[in-house]
């Protein structure tokens, strides 16, 4: 499994412009850690996505940025928690299309496809967290 | 004249120029499409060149925005063309399932103004057959 390196960045997430934070900071790590400009386009769009359900249907919460090491080598994790009502079918929810907040409903599912690891934990009692990360290995693997 | 969304939006004789710089909150987008609307109404514009080439990234949220100031643009006449994506705007646009069909783009704002029959002159070119 992956270990945290360094601190970890934590943002609040509360108000609309608190989006725009968290995808600055995730810009700036994803660019020390190397990846190249796609790969950064893909994992700040995937996080601003994140950060707006964190927002619109968990009622705000936080996000935690954190430089991972891993078998894949150095890597990038975001994870979005909040307190809301929780997903009652997550498997429905990840589906291209489903929207409950009159959105174009491709932004969970959409986020999945632009990340390495996707991981989705939700209570029915309440509280949603979303983890995702990115590896640095594009050479390697072939990865755009 | 900047409206509501603070993002200037210039009345070129019967096109709109919008050029989106940096980072756009939420409220800042929806209040894009209504400053945009009431300019086309206003100015009677047939046109909407939205310039983004400074944008990093474009979400659904800001692709929905940008789709619906294009569908409201056309219902009250005017066609909306989108300017300037960056490669990796584009590749995540599509891997995100969203290809923004029904909106017109073009490379440049040169060539987005050519599709309305408007010309803008070259000047790197002119300073070259000048010389």
């Amino acid at each position: 499994m992956s270990q945290t390196s360094a601190e970890p960045i934590r943002l609040p997430i509360r108000k609309d412009t608190d989006l725009t934070a968290v995808r600055q900071h995730v810009r700036a790590l994803a660019q020390r850690v190397g990846f190249g400009l796609v790969q950064q386009t893909k994992l700040v769009t995937a996080a601003s996505e994140l950060a707006r359900n964190t927002l619109l249907h968990g009622g705000g919460g936080m996000a935690q940025i954190s430089l991972v090491h891993g078998e894949r080598g150095q890597g990038l994790s975001v994870s979005f928690v909040d307190s809301g009502p929780g997903i009652p079918d997550v498997g429905l929810a990840l589906s291209d299309g489903y929207s409950t907040a009159g959105g174009l409903g491709m932004g969970l599912s959409g986020s999945r496809r632009l990340v390495h690891d996707f991981d989705l934990k939700s209570d029915p009692e309440g509280g949603t967290e979303v983890t995702i990360t990115c590896w640095n290995d594009s050479l390697r693997r072939g990865f755009r | 004249m900047p409206g509501a969304s603070s993002i200037p939006v210039l009345d070129f004789g019967g096109l709109l120029l919008v050029s989106i710089q940096g980072e756009l909150p939420d409220d800042a987008a929806v209040s894009l499409q209504e400053d945009i609307t009431d300019a086309v109404v206003r100015t009677g514009s047939r046109g909407v060149i939205i310039d983004i080439s400074s944008l990093d990234m474009v979400d659904s949220f800001l692709a929905r925005v940008l789709a619906e100031i294009a569908a409201s643009s056309r219902l009250l006449a005017a066609r909306t063309v989108l300017v300037g994506m960056r490669p990796a705007v584009a590749i995540t646009l599509v891997e995100l399932g969203l290809s923004l069909p029904g909106m017109d783009t073009a490379r440049t704002i040169t060539d987005a103004a050519a599709d309305f029959g408007v010309t803008i002159a070259d000047t790197v070119q002119e300073e070259r057959n000048t010389t």
